[in-house]
């Protein structure tokens, strides 16, 4: 227990003494901030009338502030994915693993340590990610005159379930990562699985009750139904999600069996 | 003080595929001097050492410490210091920080980072990237990192590549000095020249075999050495030798004749009546009786 302690804060050590989690972090937090506060400000104005929907019925959007501040994981949980991917396949890409294992050799309680690290990380950017959402969020919402909800115990538990499903996230980037050791490759995939994949295979399952009850079970809709609130769910009414603890198990099994299914395969390879 | 453990290659055998890199290799290295791990590009060296430090599975045979697997060591860096490849870092990432993460790693004492950077003269330029880090300075971080647990045992694999001649000298000197602590030391090459001058005994591979295992003296022996001879009569020179029942081969420049010194070849053309134009000792009789045990090899 006391080395996976060790090694825990050897992973930690490893992501605050180079440059990649800040500039993550800045990047996520001002991609939140724009999107939260930009959309929260076009949304609310659309709902209160201020700007004319186009055919004339206002479009439901349920109540807006969970919606906007929910932007914090539906958007921005490809940054943690990005940074427990990259903490792992940095290894691999600058050979640190022949000191990382020579300092461990028990490389199972090495990527315990990898793991727990990253799943700490995550929920932090899942800080970062709720104060720009939050942030922006509710400042627009409020001068457009809708209720920011900040008082509402609902929406504290919004922003519980939004840091595990980042901390979650960051854990399915580790396994990623060592599933697929290549970082040009991991992060070709992790883009057009999150970017283009996922969001196409969620429009076909709002289309019909059969590929939706397959689509809830995609990483991204398992994500949004732990959080409870999305824009996607909103954008494609009809799509089925699950509760939001079944949510939170499916991502969590992802996250499972990517670390097994990495620790399997390269993590127990020749270092070479 | 650090004890020195011996380290024990026991019928060790490493196949990749259809390659076998390394093939039955058995040897021991023995505390209190330095040994050096000599043998082309390509024989297996680096494969041997990783497989001793738990990188490389063996497909059969053992390495151990005293007996004991690196992957079972309850405590690997103050027990065995390594350095391989000198590109083992974050580019990103300053000396001082790489020393730390592993440090911690291993529940080592946090003083032990700038007594080790101090020891390899690195504590000037501990605070920069180690991108910006030239290859002898990259070698300097390499052995502080295997200092840090100051550790009984060193493996270290081509310390001198890409050093400049000062810190050819230096790293000879530290070697010295660390085995004089008692420790155990390996150091691989692929130059014997390179190390003749800082170490006791010598293991050398080719193609993934042991062709020689001894002192730096025991490479000398007699049958290694062999002399450039020759002579404006260079065919009553070959009848002299040969009647005289020595071995040589014919080269542009005259004949090299085997197992011989010179002034044994001086003294028989002189009583075969034969003017002679060179008689020289080639070179270094190390460089020859190696590079003679691993072309031995290559041949098989």
């Amino acid at each position: 227990m006391n080395r996976i302690l060790a090694g825990v804060n050897a992973e930690f050590t490893k992501f605050f003494t180079t440059r990649m989690w800040w500039v993550l972090a800045l990047v996520l937090f001002g991609y939140v901030a724009l999107l939260s506060g930009g959309l929260g400000a076009l949304f609310g104005a659309i709902s209160t009338g201020a700007i004319p929907a186009r055919s004339g019925n206002i479009p439901h959007f349920g109540s807006l502030a969970p919606l906007v501040y929910s932007f914090a994981s539906s958007v921005g949980y490809v940054f943690p994915v990005l940074l427990g991917a990259l903490a792992t396949t940095g290894e691999f890409r600058h050979q640190t693993l022949t000191p990382t294992f020579l300092a461990n050799p028990r490389r199972g309680e090495v990527l315990s340590a990898k793991t727990l690290s990253s799943l700490v990380m995550g929920g932090g950017y899942g800080i970062v990610a709720l104060a720009a959402s939050v942030g922006a969020g509710a400042l627009a919402l409020s001068l457009i005159g809708i209720d920011a909800r900040l008082g509402d115990i609902a929406t504290w538990a919004l922003f519980g379930r939004a840091v595990i499903a980042m901390a979650l996230w960051a854990v399915i980037g580790v396994g990623l990562g060592v599933l697929v050791p290549n970082q040009a490759a991991v992060i070709v995939i992790i883009l057009a699985f999150t970017q283009f994949v996922e969001p196409l295979l969620r429009l076909a399952g709002a289309l019909s009750e059969a590929t939706g009850s397959v689509a809830r079970f995609l990483p991204g809709a398992a994500s949004d139904s732990l959080v409870g609130s999305s824009f996607f769910t909103v954008s494609t009414p009809g799509g089925s999600m699950l509760d939001w603890w079944q949510g939170g198990l499916v991502l969590l099994g992802y996250a499972v069996v990517l670390i097994i299914g990495g620790w399997a395969t390269t993590w127990r390879r020749d270092i070479t | 003080m650090p004890t020195g453990i011996p380290i024990q290659i026991d019928g060790i055998t490493k196949r990749f595929g259809d390659v076998t890199a390394v093939s039955d290799l058995s040897f021991t290295v023995e505390p209190g001097r330095v040994t050096g791990f000599l043998g082309p590009n390509g024989a297996g060296k680096t494969t041997t050492l990783r497989m001793l430090l738990g990188l490389v599975e063996p497909t059969a045979g053992n390495a151990t410490f005293g007996g004991v697997r690196y992957r079972d060591l309850p405590s690997p860096l103050t027990t065995v210091g390594a350095a391989l490849e000198a590109a083992s870092f974050h580019p990103g990432r300053s000396a001082r920080d790489h020393l730390l993460v592993y440090a911690r790693a291993a529940g080592l004492d946090r003083g032990r980072i700038a007594a080790t950077l101090q020891k390899v003269g690195l504590t000037g330029y501990a605070d920069r990237r180690v991108g910006g880090y030239s290859m002898g300075m990259r070698q300097r971080l390499g052995l502080a990192f295997t200092l840090l647990g100051d550790p009984g045992v060193l493996v270290l694999d081509e310390p001198i590549n890409g050093l400049d001649p000062e810190g050819i000298k230096w790293i000879r000197l530290f070697l010295r000095e660390l085995a004089a602590e008692g420790r155990t030391i390996l150091v691989s090459s692929h130059l014997l020249s390179e190390v003749q001058q800082s170490v006791d005994e010598i293991v050398i591979i080719a193609k993934g075999r042991l062709v020689h295992r001894g002192t730096l003296a025991s490479l000398e022996a007699g049958d290694h050495v062999s002399v450039l001879v020759d002579s404006p009569e260079r065919d009553a020179l070959g009848e002299a030798l040969r009647s005289a029942g020595l071995e040589f081969d014919r080269v542009r420049s005259g004949l090299v004749v085997h197992g011989t010194e010179a002034a044994q070849i001086g003294h028989i053309a002189f009583i075969a009546g034969v003017e002679l134009s060179t008689l020289q000792r080639q070179r270094s009789g190390l460089e020859d009786a190696f590079l003679s045990l691993v072309g031995e090899a290559d041949s098989l």
